[in-house]
């Protein structure tokens, strides 16, 4: 299974290596993105990441959190790290500050598509914070633009400024991406498109239906309506992909957390074909 | 252990004699761990002399009891299985897996170094041995090996026990996993009055048992060995109908079974905790007050706790009914996914330690029962 093969953990999984903050950037209310940097620069020539995979980040007495890489695969020196205030571990993370150090284990999990989506059409859907590991398949498709065809990016946020690395997109436009947002409301100022974005999905044109691959990532029931569009667009179940979460305390398999019928999250997902899981990511409470 | 050049052997053990092969593997550094009553249950201990061995006492097990009565004989291994299982020392309740230190320079993360705990556990039953196999496959089978279960699993020697009799809570030969023991072990005992029919099944067992003083195993021994095995077959009373099992339990997600069973289930995980596959495990937190120096603990989970699938927006299972839906499709179906075998070996611990004694072969036999009155409900 190529989804594999993206395992390039030390040989014991339980060893964290220690990183250093060297620079935070404040993208939206809650939301920074931390760039950090293996104090041993051995480590940090070695690690190689697929876009898609995590991080479990650890601070030492609170606990670990796995977080989804956000950097350029091809960027080597820094590791991106876009992470939202939501519990104890990313409480932590937000009080630290720049030369603090922490712990870094990873990267596991499986990997978005690109070899898959080679020589066809990419729509990448996702919404708020969710674009977060996304943006290293962004960063790698347009590396390799030339090996794919129409590249698009349906982005949707609950207001305009849920909107992540919003001073990329013009970068973004220029390299091939065709970037299209959407709110759920707008605010003054705002003329853009107004809806979920499932909905951008709807109304896209779409060349090449058969030859189409869907990158998502976003709340369950977001992702399940963005696949029902897709489908219904003629966009094949095993070219929709997505991103699941769910509770992560080992990441390698062992602890059971992060199960999903069949499906070790950690280690066979995050990222997932969606015709795989479809069955049960309508079952309540599975 | 590699059969083509394992030399096995079979002799007959003076009872005089098992004092003997606990000794002696003391002697080569190993820590024996055997049966021995604690609490008014058999509980697997540390052990150095056969006088801590359950001499003349059984068990008694249904739904939500287990109670030990005396025999009418001196049989050592005279029991089925209590509530401790082989995992408490492959897969430790509590183990340190990383710690960290804060120094000027910043934090360092280690690992321990590899234990080298050498246990040798005696009377493994069958079951036990599926079970110690099924936890390999899920420690050891990758991509990732636990340090901690690889470490004491490599240095484990184990010998089993041929259990002679079973509980009304054993359904082993509905998974196939027993009564007898046929692969996973150094030596294999057969209890009999006077001493055991002894089987080495690897090189390290054939070589202890030539450093045992042991007798020609005579046809009479033969024949009483294969009895008393026979009888743990016997007395078999549960089942468990395992055909199209996986695809049962997960074809029927929103049965109205998962409801009943949620409302008298507690929640309290003895199921899991008993199981002897079961490996749910947390890693939390340890830290001095200054929090300069962490050790990360992880101790064993269970998927019946709210908590085990909480997420920082909301919690995956929310009811007790999906905690037991969630258990049960893993165990006898997902697992099969996952490690290529049913997560069960039929021990029957989960229903004698449930308290209110839900027993897991009724509720498949529900579902299943309910499936097939609908199934040929259709075709009338």
């Amino acid at each position: 299974m190529t989804q594999m093969e993206a395992c390039t953990a030390s040989l014991d999984p339980w060893l964290a290596h220690t990183v250093r903050i060297v620079d935070i950037t404040d993208e939206i209310a809650d939301v920074a993105t931390y760039h950090l940097e293996f104090v041993e620069s051995v480590i940090g020539k070695s690690f190689t990441f697929r876009p898609g995979q995590f991080n479990m980040l650890y601070l030492p007495g609170v606990g670990e959190a796995a977080i989804s890489i956000s950097s350029d695969p091809a960027q080597r020196g820094t590791l991106d790290h876009t992470v939202r205030v939501a519990g104890n571990v990313t409480g932590e993370l937000a009080r630290a500050g720049d030369g603090a150090t922490f712990g870094l284990r990873g990267p596991f999990g499986s990997a978005w598509p690109i070899e898959e989506a080679l020589d066809g059409d990419v729509v990448i859907v996702t919404g708020g914070i969710g674009l977060a590991p996304l943006r290293p398949a962004i960063y790698e498709l347009l590396n390799r633009k030339n090996e794919f065809r129409q590249l698009t990016l349906l982005y949707g946020a609950r207001n305009p400024f849920g909107m992540l690395y919003t001073d990329e997109y013009d970068g973004w436009r220029n390299r091939g991406l065709d970037v299209n947002t959407t709110v759920d409301r707008a605010s003054p100022g705002w003329d853009g498109n107004v809806g979920v974005v499932p909905q951008l999905l709807d109304r896209m044109p779409l060349s090449d239906p058969a030859n189409t691959t869907v990158m998502c990532c976003g709340p369950e029931v977001m992702m399940w309506y963005t696949a029902r569009s897709a489908l219904g667009r003629g966009i094949p179940p095993e070219r929709i992909w997505i991103s699941l979460e769910r509770n992560m305390n080992c990441a390698i398999g062992l602890c059971g957390h992060c199960q999903f019928g069949p499906t070790f999250v950690c280690k066979d997902g995050p990222v997932l074909r969606y015709d795989r899981v479809a069955s049960l990511l309508r079952v309540e409470g599975f | 252990m590699n059969p083509e050049t394992t030399e096995t052997e079979s002799a007959f053990l003076p009872k005089s004699e098992l004092q003997s092969l606990i000794t002696l593997l003391a002697d080569d550094g190993y820590q024996v761990v055997g049966p021995t009553i604690d609490q008014e249950a058999i509980v697997y201990d540390e052990i150095t002399s056969v006088d801590q061995l359950p001499r003349g006492w059984t068990d008694r097990q249904e739904a939500a009891k287990y109670r030990l009565e005396r025999r009418d004989d001196d049989a050592l291994f005279g029991f089925v299985v209590g509530p401790h299982s082989w995992k408490k020392y492959l897969f430790p309740p509590l183990t340190t897996v990383a710690s960290a230190q804060k120094t000027e320079s910043g934090w360092q993360m280690q690992t321990p170094e590899p234990d080298t705990t050498k246990y040798a556990f005696l009377g493994v039953r069958a079951c036990e041995l599926a079970a110690i196999a099924i936890q390999d496959r899920v420690f050891t089978g990758g991509p990732y090996v636990d340090p901690v279960y690889n470490a004491r699993r490599t240095n484990a020697f184990i010998i089993a026990v041929n259990c002679a009799q079973a509980a009304s809570t054993c359904f082993c030969t509905s998974m196939n996993t027993g009564p007898k023991c046929s692969s996973g072990f150094d030596l294999a005992l057969t209890e009999l009055d006077d001493g055991f029919e002894v089987e080495s099944g690897s090189d390290a067992g054939t070589a202890i048992l030539d450093r045992l003083t042991t007798q020609l195993l005579t046809a009479e021994h033969t024949k009483r060995a294969a009895a008393a095995r026979q009888r743990a077959v016997d007395q078999q009373t549960k089942q468990l109908n395992t055909d199209g099992i996986r695809d049962l339990l997960l074809g029927n997600l929103d049965h109205s079974r998962w409801k009943d069973v949620g409302d008298i289930c507690l929640g309290c995980t003895n199921c899991t905790m008993v199981c002897p596959t079961c490996f749910c495990s947390s890693v939390e937190e340890v830290s001095d007050l200054a929090n300069e120096n962490v050790e990360r603990q992880r101790h064993w989970d269970s998927c019946f706790n709210l908590s085990f699938s909480s997420m920082s927006h909301g919690t995956t299972r929310n009811t007790i009914a999906s905690r037991y839906r969630q258990w049960l499709t893993h165990k006898l179906g997902s697992w099969e996914d996952q490690f290529g075998t049913s997560g069960c070996v039929g021990c029957g611990r989960c229903i004698t330690w449930c308290p209110v004694g839900i027993d897991l072969t009724e509720e498949v036999a529900a579902i299943r029962g309910d499936t097939a009155a609908a199934t040929s409900g259709g075709a009338a």
